[in-house]
């Protein structure tokens, strides 16, 4: 939506990536290092009013580099839109970034989620631990490209 | 199973055999073991139209010391391959199982990374009903065979415990 | 007795409810810590029905996740089945034929009814009812009926096709659901006078699981749940999809957030989707089902049998699949049990590259450890009621 666009443009213009439109939806690909304070703008400011997240994505883009990506979803109930913020994390093989579970409770799970699946590690997450997978997973991050179907 | 070992097998206890297992085939108790999608099916066999009271069953027993008969109606996870087992032990003898749904019987279409493929792999299945999830009418048929099985032959268990031991000992 | 000091020291039980409960509906596991009965720590353990379906998925063409999507919620399997549908649908940017996207509301209002019906039963039972489990599970027959004459499967539909519906409707079946929909406000009654003024149920369910509508937002509670909180918010209302602007129906809040609020609710969401219904069929148009778009949907048999075009139409999306953009969506409905969200990354491939399912009983049940602390023994057992999770969605 273009409010969080304005507003994501004025106060950390540095941190875009890109900004593009794809079907109705905004995204917003920004750099992974100021993820927390963005997302509180976005949560605080009135004109945006992103209170509520809808989930956290962590997509695999082997053979691409950089190779991770975490997708946040926000909606406002204040003004019915979404807009999706995503931002790329530059090592491949030690893939992290900062956790906002400080902004939306609802983090949590969602990051737990992603660690588990897909290996990514949340700086400053209360509790990260394995939430789905069984015990047999404990070697590797079922959901990563290389990873066949049926486990190792 | 303390009736057969106590008389032994000759012709007046062949008749108290039947009488037991019609016993038994008339009151089997399953216990909860509803994990996925089947277990909807299996708690609609137990409600108002299919009845499985008519069969004697609508006793489903939380506590597996009260159940003999385990529905394993659901897809079996790696991770719940503990308790899966862990409960089939708690079960007192005779106890027989039915692998209800085609993820019970062989890991269904869930063919990935954190399912087991089959609960057959360890727990012996008495039988199988397939289906995705298996109608109610499938999974009463299904144990109408079981009932058949047990008024057949008395020394199910035994049977059955001597070919899961020799399984895991090919394993 | 003579000034000597006794030490008591009281310590906390651990106790570990589930995986099997007869309580939990699936495989949850819940670590309590209690004092005496008093909750003082609960900790939710799940992934006992984690399945891999998103792995899965990208292993498959667009076609054949399909039913995989069905098994997510197993308790409304058509809502799955349209929250991806609708998501490929707006990532190859169609539109399905109006007709087409009437059955799909009117299977929707269905489907929640029947897994509103469900919860009922089972919600009830935990706490003690037993009857209405049999009044619900009456009506949920008739449903299933229904579906069957649709589908032929009771539970998993996989009727919803991308780019319009696997086959029409049967002859017949708008007469069978005009019956349904003219008796079943009557029965949603008869559940009411047998729960809602009924004071077991009202100690049992008043001030359980209360969530202000502050926390609702912040710990990603959607549905009922949220609803109950006094948060005014329906998908089907606010962001509409499939047609439901034109359709005529209330969003019933509760006041107080807790569990006898959230059963208010979801008795009057049956009514309301019982509405919605009536209205598909007063006005369901006639028309195509499919979108025309050869690249998406299955040519109609006969040209397929007489025209070469649309022959290798038929093979090309049989052998490869649709072929949607590079691009990535995030299409999210309101399914019976919340916002559900499908995000559908493609790399222009036939297989998504990666499908992430934003499944609500996942987030719903997140807050549980906060909501049961304080509380009795008993009350967890009404909370996990109240959250109506279904674990192959919280799992996936």
């Amino acid at each position: 939506m273009s409010a969080a666009v304005e507003k994501v443009q004025a106060q950390f213009p540095d941190e875009i990536v890109e900004i593009y439109e794809f079907r109705g939806d905004t995204t917003i690909i920004i750099k992974p290092e100021k993820i927390v304070e963005i997302c509180t703008l976005l949560r605080d400011d009135r004109e945006t009013s992103f209170r509520y997240l809808s989930s956290v994505a962590a997509v695999d883009y082997l053979p691409a580099s950089p190779r991770f990506a975490v997708v946040y979803h926000l909606y406002s109930h204040r003004y019915k839109n979404r807009v999706a913020l995503k931002a790329f994390l530059e090592d491949d093989a030690y893939p992290s970034i900062h956790s906002v579970v400080p902004v939306w409770s609802a983090a949590n799970w969602h990051e737990r989620e992603c660690y588990d699946l897909m290996g990514i590690q949340f700086r400053g997450h209360p509790d990260l631990r394995r939430i789905l997978t069984p015990a047999e997973c404990e070697a590797y991050f079922p959901l990563r490209k290389e990873i066949p179907v049926r486990g190792l | 199973m303390g009736l057969e070992e106590h008389l032994g097998n000759n012709v007046l206890t062949t008749t108290l055999e039947k009488l037991v297992d019609w016993g038994r085939k008339n009151s089997l108790w399953p216990c909860t073991f509803g994990l996925a999608c089947c277990a909807i099916e299996m708690i609609v066999t137990a409600a108002n139209r299919f009845d499985i009271a008519r069969f004697g069953m609508e006793a489903f027993r939380a506590s597996p010391r009260q159940a003999d008969l385990m529905i394993v109606a659901g897809t079996v996870t790696k991770k719940m391959v503990p308790a899966v087992v862990r409960i089939y032990e708690q079960m007192t003898e005779p106890k027989w199982v039915i692998a209800m749904g085609a993820c019970a019987s062989s890991g269904g279409i869930f063919d990935s990374y954190a399912v087991v493929q089959g609960i057959d792999l360890y727990l012996p299945v008495d039988v199988y009903v397939p289906g995705c999830p298996p109608r109610p009418e499938g999974l009463l048929y299904g144990i109408l065979k079981l009932h058949e099985q047990i008024l057949k032959d008395p020394f199910l268990t035994k049977q059955y415990r001597e070919r899961v031991q020799a399984r895991q000992e090919a394993a | 007795m003579n000034g000597a000091q006794t030490m008591s020291q009281t310590e906390t039980m651990v106790l570990n409810l589930g995986p099997q409960h007869p309580s939990t509906h699936g495989v949850l596991r819940v670590v309590v810590e209690l004092e005496g009965e008093l909750i003082v720590k609960a900790d939710p353990d799940i992934g006992y029905l984690h399945r891999g379906i998103e792995k899965m998925c990208e292993f498959r063409t667009y076609h054949q996740c399909l039913p995989l999507t069905d098994r997510i919620d197993y308790l409304a399997g058509s809502a799955n089945n349209l929250g991806f549908v609708l998501a490929v649908e707006k990532l190859l940017g169609v539109e399905v034929p109006k007709r087409c996207q009437y059955i799909r509301v009117m299977i929707a209002e269905l489907t929640r009814i029947s897994s509103h019906l469900f919860w009922l039963g089972t919600h009830g039972h935990d706490l003690g009812a037993m009857t209405p489990l049999f009044y619900a599970f009456r009506e949920r027959e008739k449903l299933m009926d229904l579906f069957e004459m649709v589908w032929g499967g009771r539970l998993f539909p996989c009727y919803f096709r991308i780019g319009g519906l696997a086959a029409d409707l049967p002859e017949g079946f708008t007469d069978q659901v005009w019956e349904f929909v003219e008796t079943f406000p009557k029965k949603i009654e008869d559940y009411e006078n047998l729960l809602t003024y009924n004071r077991i149920w009202i100690a049992r369910t008043k001030g359980v699981g209360v969530m202000t509508p502050d926390e609702v937002l912040d710990w990603g509670w959607s549905g009922p749940m949220a609803r109950g909180s006094g948060v005014d918010w329906d998908l089907r209302r606010d962001n509409p999809y499939s047609r439901y602007e034109d359709f005529d129906f209330v969003v019933p809040l509760g006041s107080n957030g807790d569990t006898y609020d959230r059963y208010l609710v979801r008795m009057e969401e049956m009514r309301q989707s019982n509405r919605i219904v009536r209205q598909v069929l007063e006005n369901l148009p006639a028309g195509d089902i499919n979108v025309a778009d050869p690249r998406v949907a299955l040519p109609p048999k006969e040209r397929v049998y007489n025209n070469i075009e649309a022959l290798i139409n038929h093979f090309l999306i049989i052998e490869e699949g649709i072929i949607p953009p590079v691009g990535e969506v995030y299409q999210a409905i309101e399914a019976p049990k919340g916002e559900l969200g499908f995000y559908i990354a493609s790399d222009g491939t036939g297989h998504p590259l990666r499908v992430k399912i934003r499944a609500p009983s996942f987030a719903n049940l997140a807050a549980l450890g906060k909501l049961a602390k304080g509380r009795l023994l008993a009350d967890l057992i009404a909370l996990i009621g109240t959250m109506d999770i279904v674990l192959a969605d919280v799992d996936r």
